[in-house]
């Protein structure tokens, strides 16, 4: 039975591709079949970030469109091979999205893969609407910080007004990600804590994830964190997350890279 | 609604006798008057009003009225007896227009003075409370962006987020944190009020009188607290 999932926050810049990317990547390692789908058309990303950019020949609006089917767009990743991606386009914008043309997409890869990973543009509008539409859960990514907070809580209404599920009455789960936490600078009062965010938006958390620069490093090289730095903090945290995902119960920590330069001291021992 | 008041002092009088003497004042306010305009059959009209009268006590009560008969033909004596009939229903005309002026005679003389103004659009009548339908309570969070528009009683079982907003004709009661706007007595009930466990609200109004974050006092933030009216007043005070 596939699961679709969007990974959706409202404002931008909170980590929305970033993490469609780690999760997608975390969740093939697992041996999950999974299909990341790039909905930001006209600012598509996805494809950086996976380090597929120079392999793009159809997109997704060529399929909702009907002028190329799937097995032309699909890119399989070339580190894991149960991951791939479906890009957007950048010459187009979301008004060539269409109601049908999407649900047909999103059913043919139901077909197809374990998960399919909706990415969803910021904003609440067309894009956003067309990548929330088929979700039966949504991971909603946020920054402890007020104004990312009270955007995730609009998209929590909208997750539970405008979905293919809300309508027919069900509800559908939302899980929090937090991103870009700094134990330190939440402990100092500079930014929310974990509490506080849970206690505004009252959903089910998903994971924290570190403030880290291998974040950034990552997206430069073109590759998911939980690829290219598997023992780095934030890789560990969206790891425990792909997990929790799958129906795991890992405890809820936040890693921190201090943890790492032990985990290596004793990875490298073990391996001497 | 606020009365601008304006201070006339005679410009030439001397300055010992203007400091004893009391100044004139003048109060500036500008307010709603209702239009009513009666259409024909004008019996069936009037039981028109007498049903609506019955679902809102005291709508008319104490709001000037403003009676256009351009759309039913009276005669002078007609028009009389028609004032006479809305005055049996208490309803208190400050002119009336679309007629003769000369057709205004005897009591009715002082209606005549035309009102002028500006439309405003069609108002409805609130319901009256207590009957059944005038309370609703929601099992959900508000979110950010989402509005619970209700004619009567609000219950919100869980929080109100910062950008949500609840507007109540009656009184709002929030099982959670508040921290969007709260409107209650929106249709013009001063006796409306609003509690909530945690107060952390953007804006507090009740029958129009608002008030936002800043002009609360810091001590009951994030309190159990609730709201009410005294005069022309917000008033806010902790729960226990």
């Amino acid at each position: 039975m596939a699961e679709v999932l969007v990974v959706t926050s409202g404002k931008g810049g909170v980590g929305k591709t970033t993490s469609t990317a780690a999760l997608g990547a975390a969740l093939a390692q697992t041996g999950q079949s999974v299909v990341v789908v790039d909905f930001d058309v006209g600012l598509r990303n996805l494809d950086l970030v996976m380090g597929a950019e120079r392999r793009v020949v159809y997109d997704l609006i060529n399929v909702v469109q009907g002028d190329a089917n799937l097995n032309q767009a699909l890119i399989r990743d070339k580190r894991i091979d149960t991951l791939s991606l479906l890009p957007a386009s950048q010459t187009r914008d979301k008004d060539a999205l269409t109601a049908e043309g999407v649900e047909r997409v999103v059913n043919e890869l139901k077909g197809r893969f374990d998960w399919i990973i909706c990415d969803s543009p910021a904003g609440i509008e067309r894009g956003a609407y067309f990548a929330m539409r088929h979700a039966d859960l949504a991971v909603i990514v946020t920054n402890p910080e007020v104004s990312s907070v009270r955007d995730s809580d609009r998209i929590i209404g909208l997750l539970d007004s405008k979905t293919e599920k809300a309508e027919r009455g069900e509800t559908i789960e939302k899980l929090l990600l937090l991103t870009r936490y700094d134990p330190v600078r939440a402990e100092r009062g500079d930014m929310l804590k974990v509490d506080d965010v849970l206690e505004i938006l009252s959903i089910s958390l998903l994971g924290i994830i570190p403030e880290s620069p291998e974040v950034l490093k990552a997206s430069n090289l073109g590759s998911p964190v939980t690829l290219s730095n598997p023992i780095s903090a934030p890789a560990r945290a969206y790891a425990d997350a792909a997990r929790r995902l799958r129906g795991e119960t890992i405890q809820m920590t936040v890693p921190s890279e201090k943890k790492r330069f032990f985990g290596n001291l004793f990875g490298r021992r073990a391996a001497a | 609604m606020s009365p601008a008041a304006l201070q006339i002092v005679p410009q030439n009088a001397e300055p010992e006798t203007s400091a004893k003497r009391k100044p004139v004042r003048f109060g500036g306010r500008s307010f709603m008057a209702l239009v009513l305009a009666p259409e024909p059959p004008v019996d069936e009209w009037l039981a028109e009003l007498d049903e609506l009268a019955a679902r809102s006590p005291g709508f008319f009560g104490s709001r000037p009225v403003v009676l256009d008969v351009a759309a039913i033909k009276l005669s002078p004596r007609m028009l009389a007896a028609f004032i006479g009939e809305l005055e049996i229903r208490g309803v208190r005309l400050i002119g009336v227009e679309g007629c003769d002026p000369k057709f205004l005679d005897g009591p009715n003389a002082r209606l005549a003075t035309p009102v002028g103004g500006r439309a405003a659009g069609e108002l409805s009548a609130p319901e009256a409370k207590g009957a059944a339908g005038t309370s609703l309570v929601v099992d959900q969070p508000v979110r950010s962006g989402q509005t619970i528009s209700f004619n009567g009683d609000v219950t919100i079982c869980g929080s109100v987020a910062s950008g949500a907003e609840i507007v109540a004709a009656g009184s709002i009661h929030v099982y959670g944190a508040l921290r969007g706007r709260a409107i209650a007595g929106s249709s013009g009930s001063p006796a409306a009020r609003i509690f909530c466990r945690r107060l952390d609200a953007e804006l507090l109004a009740i029958d129009g009188v608002y008030m936002t974050t800043d002009e609360l006092d810091p001590a009951l933030r994030g309190k159990p607290a609730r709201a009410w009216l005294a005069g022309e007043q917000l008033k806010v005070a902790a729960l226990d």
